[in-house]
């Protein structure tokens, strides 16, 4: 393992940033204090609960402070919208998402599938974009909640939530984004996308792990999916974790931060589309998965056919270099990615998936050396994989290899 | 990630015998780059001996590391003795794979044995038909494999058949038939120690069945733990055993000892069978 790591994995989870440690420290040695006490001790605690609350209001455009409601990472969040939706609209059985959803949502909707709600599950296209027409002529008189992701974990692509917003609020159903992989890369305006519900999840930006948010739109309809305290309205019941609360709040003012800081934001595209032009030029078998334009900018999914992701990963790692796959053998099951799938992307090159997602901590000089070492590791495998003619440099014909 | 060993690191991130043979007596595929591994083994025969044998392998890091193991295990055997490798020997030889991954040994473990069957001249131009019905229609795993992965690593459910044959792993639509064909399996393995305790057993039969249960059964669960086992000694109904490896330091080896060596001796062999430890 090399000391220094080359952290190209930003969509699994980031670094804290130095800013949001520093500002959750006190809270754990100091300023312990339960913010629902009635003593100073205690109760001066809740106005830095109340700040960050604010924080991540503002980086969201919510109207009111407590739209926000603190969860304990977009999981949570997830499954509070709909399943509170549901418990709130008990007489609705239908559900619309999409087929490349995060398990989150996509595993919860296979449950209430097994306890009898109906579910549409809305493709999208061999790059990645929603089938938005195929959505709107699911809607029924029955349909409790729409859940669509923002922009997808995999592939970066972005999906016209703000077209599905107007048409939910026209219809008067209640409409969920989980924006998870958006926040933090794009500007994220609550009111522009007219949804009720809105999850996000700390970590992803920079925040620590265990802390999330769920948007809750001022009148919308839920039931609370824990009983206990008065905490969040009783909304979202349970002591508060100060710290992380603390940190998101931090985390969300930097946000806001990068983002009106155009030159920060050029650079994380300039270091991504460095990179893929990079790989795409120099390695013959390498071919992007997802809409090149419609996507956020710190993401590339880059699928090299006739060798396999996980191998790939072990490799990169051997050189100090963190990436992830939508290749099969690396997370434990035995199919390809759901996303890559539902994407039509040829198991010939889905198995050979790597997905590289940056950060505004990314440099130029990580970008360098990953340029140099990913044509090594690529063409160790290829030098070692039964399909790929080295003579030719070209891989050998399907129908010569299938049987 | 994965636990892999420092054998199968080693194995993947610099794996012996890669290549092709270009004068090989015998290559053979098994696999497919749509489930997502494939093999090619290559081999060079000296009369019955296999002086040469290079792999091309398209797959994770353990597939790498199986094909390479097998290579070295295979090179300088005769054929008769190669024939005798199973999965577990591959995953003995990596010292261990993770559960998910043992499939990697499998298909090995399957290239040898067509490999085997081609030299033998014995056709094999539907492998599918020589092998019974294909039940995961998926990967195209057959009636056949799955019965002997069952056998030979005594497997007993239905997560355990996916991890070893992928079967199963996709859709899932085979997994009633895989349920069934289990049961089949395990009904035939406790009806035989039933069989045996039926009538007076002869010292040579015991002893034999003392080996073959200590073989197949006791020590595969050791070795998971990383132990394993030696049969020291028999002497009538008294079995002389050592534990090795992490077992012998293992805080629970009397427990391991009773529970485990014991009582399935007991099961699998005669129920007055006494075990006792040598250090």
């Amino acid at each position: 393992m090399h000391n220094t790591i080359i952290y190209l994995d930003n969509n699994a989870t980031t670094m804290v940033a130095p800013e949001v440690l520093e500002a959750m420290l006190p809270f754990f040695t100091r300023r312990y204090g339960n913010p629902s006490s009635m003593h100073d001790f205690g109760g001066d605690v809740e106005h830095d609960v109340e700040k960050a609350r604010n924080q991540v209001a503002r980086m969201l455009g919510a109207e009111y402070d407590y739209e926000i409601v603190f969860t304990s990472g977009a999981t949570e969040s997830d499954n509070m919208a709909i399943l509170g939706t549901l418990q709130y609209y008990r007489d609705k059985k239908h559900i619309i998402t999409t087929k490349v959803e995060h398990p989150a949502v996509l595993n919860l909707c296979r449950q209430l599938e097994r306890e009898g709600y109906s579910v549409t599950y809305v493709p999208v296209d061999r790059e990645g974009n929603l089938d938005v027409d195929f959505l709107f002529d699911s809607v029924s008189d029955d349909t409790a909640i729409v859940s669509v992701m923002y922009a997808n974990n995999e592939t970066g692509v972005l999906f016209p939530v703000e077209t599905i917003g107007a048409f939910c609020k026209q219809r008067g159903i209640t409409f969920h984004i989980d924006a998870v992989q958006a926040i933090g890369k794009i500007p994220v305006d609550v009111n522009a996308l007219q949804c009720d519900l809105l999850a996000i999840s700390g970590h992803k930006f920079h925040a620590p792990k265990g802390i999330g948010v769920l948007y809750v739109r001022r009148g919308t309809r839920l039931r609370p999916l824990l009983y206990g305290g008065h905490q969040e309205k009783a909304r979202r019941p349970g002591t508060h974790n100060v710290p992380g609360i603390v940190g998101i709040g931090t985390a969300a003012d930097l946000v806001m931060k990068h983002l009106s800081n155009s030159e920060e934001v050029a650079n994380v595209k300039r270091l991504r589309d460095r990179l893929e032009n990079g790989l795409l030029s120099q390695l013959s078998n390498a071919h992007l998965n997802g809409n090149k334009n419609k996507r956020v900018d710190n993401t590339t999914n880059v699928g090299f056919e006739f060798i396999e992701g996980e191998a790939i990963l072990l490799y990169l790692n051997e050189k100090g270099i963190a990436a992830s796959s939508g290749s099969a053998c690396s997370s434990g099951s035995l199919e390809p990615s759901h996303v890559l799938r539902a994407m039509g992307v040829p198991f010939t090159s889905a198995h050979g998936s790597i997905r590289f997602s940056l950060s505004r901590y990314t440099t130029e000089d990580e970008i360098q050396y990953t340029l140099q070492v990913m044509p090594e590791v690529v063409n160790r495998l290829l030098a070692i994989s039964p399909y790929w003619d080295a003579r030719n440099k070209k891989g050998k014909s399907m129908t010569q290899l299938a049987h | 990630m994965w636990e892999y060993t420092d054998k199968v690191k080693e194995l993947y991130t610099n794996p012996k015998n890669v290549g092709e043979i270009s004068d090989a007596d015998v290559v053979v595929e098994v696999g497919s780059i749509v489930c997502g591994d494939a093999l090619t083994l290559y081999l060079k025969l000296d009369g019955d001996i296999i002086v040469d044998a290079k792999f091309k392998t398209f797959g994770c890091g353990s597939a790498i590391a199986s094909s390479s193991a097998l290579t070295e295990m295979i090179k300088g055997k005769t054929i008769e003795e190669a024939s005798m490798i199973t999965n577990k020997d591959i995953v003995d030889f990596l010292g261990g794979l993770p559960d998910q991954k043992m499939h990697c040994s499998v298909m090995g473990q399957e290239a040898l044995e067509k490999a085997i069957k081609k030299i033998k001249g014995e056709t094999i131009e539907d492998e599918h038909e020589d092998e019974g019905a294909v039940i995961c229609q998926c990967f195209g795993v057959t009636e056949n494999v799955i019965r002997r992965v069952i056998r030979e690593n005594n497997l007993t459910t239905v997560e355990d058949v996916t991890n070893y044959t992928k079967a199963g792993g996709a859709c899932g639509s085979c997994i009633p038939k895989i349920e069934d064909i289990l049961k089949e399996e395990l009904a035939s393995v406790v009806a035989q120690p039933a069989a045996t305790t039926m009538k007076p057993m002869s010292n040579i039969k015991r002893m034999q069945l003392v080996e073959e249960t200590i073989h197949n059964v006791i020590r595969p669960v050791l070795m998971r733990d990383g132990g394993d086992i030696d049969l020291v000694d028999i002497e009538g109904k008294k079995v002389y055993v050592a534990l090795r490896g992490h077992c012998a330091h293992c805080v629970v080896s009397d427990v391991t000892m009773k529970n485990l060596v014991e009582d399935t001796l007991k099961e699998f062999v005669e129920n007055d069978i006494e075990v006792i430890e040598v250090k």
